[in-house]
C-alpha cells in the first residue's frame, strides 16, 4: 500500500508501508514505475489535512502525559516532560509507556530525549548510533538535524562539515559569515547554549483539576459525578482568589487514547456548581452521539480557561441583582442548548444605512447595556418592524417615473395606495465603497386600502440607471 | 324536600379559580368601552394570551403580540424574550430594532432567541416562562406544528401563572387548536388617521377577542398605539362622522 500524490505533473509516492518498502519502492518514484514492479500495488490518495487531523489528535492524546504538546510536522510531536515524569518513574520509563501504548494502536514511532527541543527532535530523527552521552549524541548527528534549507545544508557538506561536532569546533562568526546567521542559531539552540521555546498546541489554562483512575471508570453516571466533584474542588479554589469561572472545559481522556471534550460558558462569572453541572447536562443532551466511555476513563480533567473577579457582594440575594442572574442563568441555559449564535441581543451600530442599523450579539458575550435613541414624540414609526433580507421586488406604476408609487404588485397581489409619505433619500456611504457610489435609494413609507404598511423603495435614480427597481424593504405594523 | 348540600370539594375549586382570575395584575384597559367592559380587571397577565394573524398581515400580528405585553407590563425595562422558529424568520423577516425603537420598545431590553423546530420553540418558551425575572415571552412558532397542543399550553400557561411571566404565543397563518390560553385574539392591520400631507399615521390595528377564559368573547375594536403613552387607545374614527352641533336646535326644528 502506498499515498500517492501528484507532483510535477507525474503521480509520484509520498510514502509506502513496509512491505512496499521491503519490495523496493520507495519514496519519489513514480507510480508507473511502482506498479510495473508490483502489479496489485495498492494507492491511495495522499490527504495531507487528514494526516495533519491524525497528529493534532494524537497531541491531544499525549496531555494525558504534559500538558505542553507541540507538532513538529509532518510526523512529529515535541513534549515538554519537565516535571512530568514522576508518575511514570523516569524519562525512559514514560518514553517506553508511550512506545508500548502507540504500539497497540498500530503506530510505529521512533524518540528521543533531549535537554532542549530542537536536541531532541533531531535525535529522534537522525540518530543512528549509540553514544556515551546526550552532547556527543548530538555532536555525532549528521548536518541536516539542524533543519536548515536545502542549499545551505549541501553547502556545509561541500564544505567538509558533515556532523553538528565538526561545525562546533569551528569559530561560530566564521560560520555565520559563510553560511548565514540561520546556521548559527541552528547549533547554539541545538546546543543548549540559546534558548528555543517551545509554542505548545494549548496553552496551560490557569486552573486545572484532574483525576486520574487506576482502573479506567466504564460508566458515563460515575464519570459526571465525578466531574461534579471536581467542579466543586475548582469552586473553592476560584473562591479563595475571589474570582468566577466565565468558560468551563471538561476533558475525559479514554484508556485507548481518544479524548472527548465538552465545554460551557456562562454569560457572568459564577461559583455554582449546580448551575455549572446543570449546563454541562445541557451540553451532554445536544450531542450528537452520547458519550461512550469504551472501555473506560482513566483521566477526567476540568480546565477553567476564562476566570473573572466575582465578590461575594455581587452574590448577595436583593431585589435587582437576583433578577439579573436569574435572566442570566435563563441565557448561559439556551445558549449552551441552542447554540451561543442563537441566543442574542441587538446592539445599535452608528449607521444611516437600514439593515445594518444594528448587530445582533450572542448574548453571553453582551456587556453593559447601550441606550438606544428615543424616538421624536408625536410621530409615527419611520422604520418597519419587519426587514427582508435580501429586499422584494415588486412592479410599481406611478403617475411619473420619478413620483411616487399609485399602485404595487407584490407576491401576485396588486396594492394601491391609500397614504404615501417619502421619498426619504438613503445614500450609499460612498466613502466605504472602492468601485464606485452605489445606488441612491428613495424609501417612500406606504399605507395600502386595506390598512397594510410597507416600507418600499426605489433602487437608484433616474440618472444614475435607466431602470431602477423598486423593492419592498419591510413591514411596518 | 331534599336540601342541596354543596360539596366542599366542588367550593373550594371554585375558589380557586375565581382567585387565580384574580390575583396579580392585569392587562390594563384599551381605551375603547366595549372591549374594556368585556375584559377589564378580568385577563391577567401572568398567563398565556394567544394572537393570530393571516400572513398578510404577519407584522401587525407581530407588533400587536409585543406590544400587547409592553401594554401590560407599563413603564419599566423589565427584559422581554423573543422565541422564533427559524422559518418564521425566513418567511416574514427579521426583526428590525430601530423599527421596534420606533414603536416605543427598547430595543435593549429585548433577547432573541431563534429555535430549529417547534419543539426546540416551545422548550425554550417553557423555559423562559419559568424564569421569574422575565417580564414577558413572545413565542413565534411557524404554521401549525403538531406539538403545540392542549398539553403545550396548559403547561406554558401553568408556567406563566406561576412564575408571573406574560406569554405570548403569536400563530401567524396558523389555524386555531383547543387551548389552555387565557385569551385568543386576531389581528389584522387597520387604516391609520392620516397625517399632514396624507402621510400614514401611527399604527391602527382591527382586533378580536375571538375567546376569553370566564369571559365574553367576540368583541371587535380598532386600537391605535400610543408610543410616547405606551398604551392602546381606542383609534379615532376616520372622519365620517359629523362632529353634534352644541345646541340641538337643528335636530329637532319644530320646536324652534
Amino acid at each position: 500500500m502506498v499515498f500517492v500524490e501528484s507532483v510535477k505533473g507525474a503521480m509520484r509516492i509520498i510514502a509506502c508501508c513496509q512491505t512496499a518498502a521491503a519490495l523496493g519502492l520507495a519514496s519519489g518514484t513514480t507510480l508507473a514505475d511502482a506498479r510495473a514492479r508490483v502489479p496489485d500495488l495498492e494507492a491511495i490518495d495522499h490527504a495531507p489535512h487528514a494526516d495533519h487531523d491524525w497528529l493534532e489528535a494524537l497531541a491531544d492524546g499525549c496531555g494525558r502525559y504534559t500538558p505542553s504538546v507541540a507538532l513538529d510536522p509532518p510526523d512529529g510531536l515535541v513534549l515538554d516532560i519537565a516535571g512530568c515524569t514522576h508518575g511514570f518513574g523516569g524519562e525512559r520509563e514514560l518514553g517506553a509507556e508511550i512506545e508500548s501504548q502507540l504500539a497497540r494502536r498500530g503506530i510505529a514511532v521512533r524518540w528521543a530525549c533531549g535537554d532542549t527541543p530542537d536536541a531532541a527532535r533531531a535525535l529522534a530523527r537522525f540518530q543512528t548510533a549509540a553514544a556515551p552521552d546526550e552532547d556527543a549524541a548530538i555532536r555525532r548527528l549528521p548536518v541536516i538535524a539542524l533543519g536548515l534549507d536545502d542549499e545551505d545544508t549541501v553547502a556545509l557538506s561541500r564544505a567538509g562539515l558533515k556532523t553538528i561536532g565538526d561545525i562546533a569546533c569551528r569559530p561560530l562568526a566564521m560560520i555565520a559569515a559563510r553560511f548565514g546567521a540561520d546556521a548559527v542559531t541552528g547549533i547554539r539552540r541545538i546546543l543548549g547554549e540559546e534558548e528555543s521555546p517551545l509554542t505548545p498546541r494549548v496553552v496551560t489554562p490557569p486552573l486545572r483539576v484532574e483525576r486520574r483512575f487506576a482502573e479506567p471508570v466504564a460508566r458515563t453516571e460515575y464519570a459526571l459525578e465525578v466531574l461534579g466533584e471536581l467542579a466543586a474542588e475548582a469552586v473553592v479554589v476560584l473562591e479563595e482568589t475571589g474570582e468566577g469561572g466565565r468558560r468551563f472545559e471538561a476533558r475525559f481522556f479514554r484508556s485507548d487514547g481518544l479524548v472527548q471534550r465538552l465545554a460551557v460558558e456562562t454569560g457572568q462569572p459564577s461559583r455554582d456548581v449546580k448551575a455549572i453541572l446543570r449546563l454541562f447536562r445541557e451540553r451532554i443532551d445536544s450531542l450528537s452521539d452520547p458519550i461512550d466511555p469504551g472501555f473506560g476513563f482513566d483521566l477526567i480533567r476540568l480546565d477553567v480557561p476564562i476566570a473573572e473577579p466575582l465578590d461575594a457582594s455581587q452574590l448577595k440575594l436583593e431585589g435587582g441583582a437576583v433578577a439579573e442572574i436569574e435572566v442570566a442563568a435563563l441565557i448561559d441555559r439556551l445558549s449552551t442548548r441552542l447554540g451561543r449564535g442563537r441566543v442574542r441581543r441587538f446592539v445599535p451600530r452608528d449607521t444611516h444605512i437600514p439593515e445594518q442599523a444594528e448587530l445582533l450579539l450572542p448574548a453571553v458575550e453582551a456587556g453593559k447595556p447601550v441606550p438606544w435613541p428615543k424616538p421624536e414624540a408625536g410621530e409615527p414609526p419611520l422604520r418597519p418592524i419587519h426587514l427582508f433580507d435580501p429586499p422584494q421586488p415588486i412592479q410599481v406604476t406611478s403617475e411619473v417615473p420619478d413620483g411616487p408609487p399609485l399602485q404595487f404588485r407584490w407576491r401576485r397581489t396588486l396594492h394601491e395606495v391609500a397614504r404615501m409619505e417619502g421619498p426619504e433619500r438613503i445614500a450609499p456611504e460612498w466613502w466605504r465603497r472602492r468601485e464606485g457610489k452605489g445606488l441612491t435609494r428613495d424609501y417612500y413609507r406606504i399605507e395600502d386600502v386595506r390598512g397594510r404598511r410597507f416600507w418600499i423603495f426605489r433602487h437608484g435614480l433616474y440618472d444614475e440607471v435607466e431602470q431602477p427597481g423598486w423593492y419592498v424593504h419591510g413591514l411596518f405594523a | 324536600m331534599n336540601t342541596i348540600v354543596p360539596d366542599s370539594r366542588l367550593w373550594a375549586s371554585a375558589a380557586q379559580l375565581v382567585s387565580a382570575a384574580g390575583e396579580g395584575a392585569c392587562i390594563p384597559c384599551f381605551g375603547t368601552e366595549r372591549l374594556d367592559r368585556a375584559v377589564a380587571e378580568r385577563l391577567p397577565r401572568a398567563a398565556l394570551h394567544e394572537v393570530f394573524a393571516d400572513s398578510e398581515d404577519s407584522s401587525s400580528g407581530a407588533a400587536f403580540a409585543v406590544l400587547l405585553a409592553v401594554h401590560a407590563l407599563g413603564p419599566g425595562e423589565a427584559p422581554i424574550l423573543w422565541v422564533r422558529e427559524a422559518r418564521s424568520a425566513q418567511a416574514l423577516g427579521r426583526l428590525h430594532a430601530t423599527g421596534l425603537n420606533d414603536l416605543g420598545i427598547a430595543p435593549g431590553r429585548l433577547i432573541h432567541v431563534e429555535a430549529d423546530d417547534a419543539t426546540a420553540t416551545l422548550r425554550a418558551a417553557a423555559d423562559a416562562a419559568r424564569c421569574t425575572s422575565l417580564g414577558a415571552v413572545v413565542i413565534e412558532p411557524w404554521g401549525n406544528p403538531p406539538v403545540l397542543d392542549l398539553t403545550a399550553t396548559r403547561r406554558l400557561m401553568l408556567a406563566a401563572q406561576a412564575s408571573g411571566v406574560m406569554a405570548v404565543l403569536l400563530r401567524v397563518a396558523g389555524q386555531p387548536v383547543p387551548s389552555a390560553a387565557m385569551s385568543r385574539w386576531r389581528v389584522a392591520a387597520a387604516p391609520s388617521t392620516a397625517l399632514e400631507a396624507d402621510a400614514p399615521g401611527h399604527p391602527a390595528f382591527d382586533v378580536c377577542l375571538l375567546r376569553q377564559r370566564g369571559g365574553i368573547a367576540g368583541i371587535e375594536a380598532r386600537l391605535e398605539w400610543k408610543r410616547d403613552e405606551g398604551k392602546f387607545r381606542e383609534a379615532p374614527l376616520s372622519g365620517a362622522v359629523l362632529p353634534l352641533a352644541a345646541d340641538r336646535t337643528a335636530a329637532h326644528p319644530s320646536t324652534a
